[in-house]
């Protein structure tokens, strides 16, 4: 565990202690240390670049001048076998990461389109893990008894699955429906409980606490005491956990696309590109180079990320 | 502990039956008939409610569940009349696309999958738990660094991803390993080993670089407790004080998350075994997601499920071996 804390009593031993201004909050002080990381910085830097990639990819593409789906049969050799013409996959000032194989696809487009996809997919099943996995941790803390047994149960089973199994067999049977809404959903279901243990622990710490007594004998309600005493307290740690969690998104989302039960093509996804460029890694190592490398900065930029949070946020939690 | 193991027994039975009444519903209502594709194309309608008959899918799902459960703590008779079929315990059906039994497929692929897991933990046990603890003794030292930034790149990097690299490295270019090939434990150990070297590596790093920040950070926070510093003081050799009083408290949380990861994989290695063409368990499934063949389906799902939750209730029973504070 990392001896970094946010309280100001215990100072970071290893460094200097962030320059801060007597009596800032817990949140001032949280961002004054990770201001001070040069990892967080560059992980910060990574993970803006793809999320803009998400939000505005169509307009990111468009710079290219080529749409995701559109064929460019000049760029690619009929006598090869379709390989593409030019150096490192066909690299020009066309196309800014050369195309495809065969098909002639520019993959600058393709990934950009591909980053939307798949970090759609994975933040959203974050979303959803998140928000029902504080709900149900919080709630089984809180009200104990009967309440928690129930919900404490349900994590059991739902751990229990074997979930990238579950979630294969269940993206392959449903078939007509929005691939991107199932996949989020497929994913979101079995990641909540993982969060829901962190927070009902952290709940059942801060229920007897004279803060949450007080708040209780003036008057304030079970829902209310909830919401303003118990979740701020641990939102801390959630935020921590939501940034180590999205990694794991992605890399699920990856994986299903990747076995061809993900988005269906033309549709691009990261998982979805890496599948179809693994049979060309010695022909074409640029096809195969640049989806994986979208997918490893991506990954390893939300764990470096979430790790320093962890560490500020979550001094208690395993620390890395 | 008679007592505990009996309730947890009582546990693991539960949530199988739940997990199998889950894959069961999801399975059986969602939308693909195979009466209809056993049928063929021009079938007519007696002829298809003969064969859902036969097949038993003309009966309520909770019946065809109940059979179903029934079937594999009994065995069970499967049809009627001339087609009847006998099937023994433990019968999870037949599968659809070539009729054998889905219990035989299982026990035929589970060796390999066996195979590939037990001998990829033992793999990522070994670096990961070194690197770890090699990192929490010297740490924040340039080891310590070196080894954590390794371990976090690693842990990045998707399985198909290293595959590949794999393959290439070591078969491509530098031509040490032979394309993975199954051969079997008992016919000839070595090949069985230079065989699934590749596909051990490869599942290996991924959780190897797991470990080592797991077990790091663990080891930190048992090394810094006050037993520590009596064993030290006792004047113990310091590999006693590490292994024996540091590690051994430090793997409880190892041990945790190495039930779920060995459980999980013993039956759902299914990107490994389908890039190295290894045929078990994960790839009997993926085949069976294919063709539509739901017993297959089924019964993957379930062996799964029976490796993790047994897997889990191992766990908790060896965590009174590893640590003597725990006691049930």
């Amino acid at each position: 565990m990392n001896t970094t804390s946010s309280t100001s009593t215990a100072s970071p031993p290893k460094a200097a202690p962030p320059p801060v201004r007597a009596g800032s909050g817990p949140w001032q002080l949280a961002r004054a240390e990770l201001r001070r990381r040069t990892s967080v910085k560059l992980s910060l830097a990574v993970v803006a670049f793809f999320a803009l990639m998400t939000v505005a990819a169509p307009l990111i593409s468009a710079l290219g001048g080529w749409g995701p789906e559109e064929f460019d049969k000049t760029a690619v050799d009929p006598y090869l076998g379709g390989l593409p013409i030019g150096p490192l996959g066909g690299v020009s000032a066309e196309h800014w990461l050369g195309v495809e194989p065969v098909t002639g696809r520019d993959l600058f487009a393709r990934v950009v389109h591909g980053a939307q996809v798949s970090l759609l997919i994975a933040f959203s099943a974050t979303a959803i893990v998140v928000v029902a996995g504080t709900a149900a941790g919080i709630v089984a803390g809180y009200f104990g008894g009967r309440v928690d047994t129930v919900l404490s149960r349900l994590m059991d089973l739902t751990m229990s699955f074997p979930s990238l199994i579950f979630m294969i067999a269940m993206m392959s049977v449903a078939r007509d429906v929005n691939r991107i809404v199932l996949m989020t959903a497929v994913i979101g279901l079995f990641g909540w409980p993982g969060i829901a243990r962190v927070v009902r622990g952290q709940t059942l710490s801060l229920k007897h606490r004279e803060y949450v007594d007080a708040a209780r004998v003036g008057g304030s309600g079970p829902w209310r005491i909830l919401a303003r005493d118990i979740l701020p307290g641990v939102a801390g740690p959630v935020i921590a956990y939501t940034t180590l969690i999205v990694p794991g998104m992605i890399a699920t989302e990856a994986a299903l696309s990747y076995l061809g039960v993900g988005v269906r093509p033309p549709t691009p996804s990261w998982g979805q590109m890496i599948a179809e460029s693994v049979a060309y890694y010695d022909t074409d190592p640029m096809y195969f180079v640049v989806p994986s490398l979208c997918l490893f900065l991506t990954v390893l930029a939300f764990t470096l990320l979430g790790d320093a949070l962890r560490d500020i946020l979550d001094p208690r939690g395993s620390g890395t | 502990m008679i007592l505990y193991l009996g309730r947890r027994l009582l546990g693991v039975l539960g949530v199988l039956v739940a997990i199998a009444a889950v894959t069961f519903t999801i399975f059986y209502v969602l939308p693909s008939d195979p009466a209809a594709a056993a049928c063929g194309k021009s079938c007519s309608a007696e002829r298809l409610e003969a064969i859902r008959a036969h097949m038993g899918l003309d009966a309520p799902l909770w019946r065809q569940f109940a059979d179903f459960v029934t079937g594999i703590f009994t065995g069970r008779t499967m049809g009627s009349g001339q087609y009847a079929l006998h099937c023994d315990f433990p019968c999870l059906g037949y599968s659809y696309e070539n009729s054998q039994g889905v219990w035989d497929l299982l026990v035929d692929r589970l060796p390999v999958s066996a195979s590939l897991a037990l001998g990829a933990a033992a793999i990522w046990l070994l670096l990961g738990l070194s690197a770890g603890v090699t990192a929490a003794l010297h740490k924040d030292t340039l080891t310590d660094r070196a080894l954590m930034v390794g371990a976090v790149a690693a842990a990045s990097l998707p399985v198909y991803f290293t595959s590949v690299l794999l393959i290439f490295g070591l078969i491509r270019v530098a031509g040490l390993l032979p394309y993975p090939q199954y051969t079997a434990f008992g016919d000839d150990p070595l090949s069985w080993a230079t065989n699934l070297l590749l596909p051990w590596l490869a599942l290996a790093i991924l959780y190897a670089a797991m470990y080592a920040r797991q077990s790091r950070s663990s080891m930190i926070e048992s090394m810094a407790e006050p037993y520590i510093r009596t064993a030290r003081a006792k004047g113990l050799p310091r590999r006693t004080v590490v292994v024996k009083h540091g590690l051994r408290a430090g793997m409880t949380p190892i041990l945790t998350i190495f039930g779920m990861d060995l459980g999980g994989l013993l039956a759902g290695a299914v990107i490994t075994e389908s890039i190295f063409g290894l045929p078990g368990i994960g790839r009997l499934f993926y085949g069976a997601l294919s063709t539509g063949d739901q017993p297959v389906i089924l019964g993957v799902t379930l062996l799964a499920a029976t490796f993790i939750v047994v897997a889990n209730l191992a766990v908790d029973l060896l965590y009174a071996v590893v640590d003597p504070r725990v006691r049930y």
